[in-house]
């Protein structure tokens, strides 16, 4: 479970580029909710996530994971409790290492990291199972570099290292964004397998629209640093995106502005 | 010019390469691992040097006085990594700040002298220039023994956390990893060798000088991507981590050698660091130009001429 509570940040303060990115966000995610951030660009999707994330601290308001307030916890402290995965597929993982390497290295999230070998032979074998499961042929190329890797490859790899350890929660930041479509579409499919058998409370960012509706049971909204809609359950299931374009032009009284997320790009 | 003269300096080329190897190493640590070109060792190497040097004199055990001086390098690593992560200090300038303070510190080692001498008649040094075959075995044994050290270190869980500090620092943090902490690390332990190194030459040369360290950085870099070009010659995609070590250590030898004959030629030894400089530039160089020479414009605009 993660709670943020009137998280508040601007950016530059005080000078001619400052920007209020996160104008009062509050959001509670349950065990096992997978909710969808849908906005414009700059609405504060990605900056709220980073918030979650700790790569900055927050200017005021509070975040709790599991009962934890971590809101005073640096961004390495705090990962521990999350997983994640970025929107550039080069962010997630080591090129230069191997794929066990970089594996092995996820597995060892919030511990602490001392003078035994930094890969196990058990470690080999259950990296091997896990890999097969991505269905990529990765499993057979485990001493690769990770740079070799394609985009989607990678983003794959930075999936089940995410979650290698089971964190409390989640945090995709349009991690298909700069995919290719059909491997996006695979990328997703294997999101919401790893995601349903583990039962992870994910966030997950987007800027499609149709991927925000057809991923998770909750979609969320977000608009000048706050979140202005918020739909759960039957509606999120009947929803369309004409509905979600008339909601958005409702809550902000404007129209939703970017072509990428309306076509789906 | 007398070729058996060169012959004969070759033994002292290759202790002497094998020495600076160690240092060579040290500059790998951050260079490669850390991906930080770390000017410290210009001073630390001399603080190796100074260290050894006043113990030995003072009836200090050679191998206690070795391990102090090691001691003292890490701590000047650990300045250069506080001022880079606690106060923010970019890491090159970070770097040349202790390098400038590790000079007046090692002056004050030395109770001022600029030079001291340390002779292996009275005291019983690790190995000397008096006895080569010896050095090169001693000095062998070291490297031998760090390069292990290094392999065991790296391959750990706090080694590779360590390396992907260095590859890529933002999944590190996100893989909760304290890079600031790997850093420090990183920096103590390589002005560590270094400054072992440093201890190691003042005994094979008999004195420590104030000005040993001086360019440094840049005989560690020469070794390090001379090494390289040639491991990677010779072994292409079979360069193992072990060999590509042993390969600094090679890369600081033939440096060595090729500095024996600089001198054997009389070219004026004014130049040296000038054709130091020259030789480290050339093999930055040569991988970038090889690049650019397949993905070249002029070349596309004659291929597209041709057509």
């Amino acid at each position: 479970m993660i709670r943020a509570n009137d998280i508040h940040k601007t950016f530059n303060p005080g000078t001619i580029n400052e920007k209020v990115a996160l104008n009062g966000v509050t959001l509670e995610l349950n065990d096992g909710e997978f909710v969808t951030v849908i906005g414009g660009n700059g609405a504060g999707k990605s900056t709220f996530l980073n918030a979650l994330a700790g790569v900055w601290p927050v200017d005021s308001g509070s975040i709790e994971i599991d009962g934890v307030n971590v809101t005073g916890l640096s961004e390495h402290k705090r990962a521990k409790y999350l997983g994640r995965v970025f929107q550039d597929p080069m962010t997630g993982t080591a090129a230069d290492m191997e794929i066990i390497e970089n594996l092995a290295l996820a597995n060892r999230r919030g511990k602490n990291r001392g003078l035994s070998w930094g890969v196990t032979k058990n470690e080999k074998e259950e990296y091997y199972e896990l890999l097969k499961e991505l269905d990529l042929g990765l499993e057979e190329r485990m001493t690769a570099k990770v740079g070799l890797l394609s985009g989607g490859q990678r983003q794959a790899l930075t999936l089940l290292m995410a979650t290698l350890q089971k964190p409390k929660v989640l945090l995709l930041d349009e991690h298909t964004a700069a995919l290719d479509p059909k491997t996006a579409k695979t990328v997703l499919e294997t999101t919401d397998r790893i995601v349903s058998n583990h039962k992870l409370t994910t966030l997950m960012v987007t800027h499609n629209m149709k991927d925000a509706i057809n991923h998770g049971n909750r979609l969320i909204m977000m608009n000048e640093g706050k979140i202005i809609l918020n739909i759960s359950g039957e509606e999120k299931k009947n929803l369309t995106v004409k509905d979600l374009l008339q909601k958005f032009e409702e809550v902000s009284g404007e129209e939703f502005t970017t072509d990428k997320a309306i076509l789906g790009g | 010019m007398d070729i058996t003269s060169l012959f004969a300096a070759l033994p002292g080329n290759i202790a002497q390469g094998i020495i600076w190897g160690v240092m060579a190493l040290g500059v790998y640590l951050t260079f490669r691992v850390l991906n930080i070109a770390d000017l410290t060792v210009d001073g630390s190497f001399a603080t190796g040097g100074a260290v050894t040097v006043v113990l030995i004199t003072n009836g200090v055990p050679v191998p206690v006085a070795i391990l102090v001086a090691v001691l003292a390098g890490a701590l000047a690593g650990l300045c250069t990594g506080i001022l880079h992560t606690v106060l923010g200090i970019p890491d090159i300038l970070a770097g040349i700040l202790s390098q400038i303070a590790l000079y007046s510190i090692n002056l004050d080692i030395m109770s001022g002298c600029a030079n001291m001498a340390v002779n292996v008649m009275k005291y019983k040094l690790l190995l000397s220039l008096r006895n080569v075959p010896g050095a090169i075995l001693v000095s062998l044994i070291f490297v031998v023994v760090i390069i292990a050290l290094m392999y065991w270190y790296l391959g750990t869980e706090q080694g590779s956390a360590l390396r992907s500090t260095g590859n890529n620092p933002a999944m590190s943090r996100a893989q909760g990893i304290n890079i600031n902490m790997m850093k420090v690390i990183a920096l103590s332990l390589s002005n560590a060798l270094v400054a072992l190194s440093g201890g190691l030459i003042a005994q094979y040369q008999g004195f420590a000088d104030i000005n040993m360290g001086r360019g440094a950085i840049v005989i560690g870099l020469a070794a390090v991507i001379i090494g390289e070009v040639i491991g990677n010659a010779i072994f292409k995609k079979k360069m193992n981590f072990v060999l590509r070590l042993s390969f600094v250590v090679i890369g600081a030898i033939i440096y060595y050698i090729v500095i024996g004959i600089v001198l054997w030629l009389h070219m004026p030894t004014n130049d040296l660091k000038l054709f130091t400089a020259i030789i480290v530039a050339i093999f930055l160089a040569v991988p970038y130009l090889k690049g650019t020479a397949n993905n070249s414009f002029r070349k596309a605009a004659k291929r597209g001429a041709g057509k």
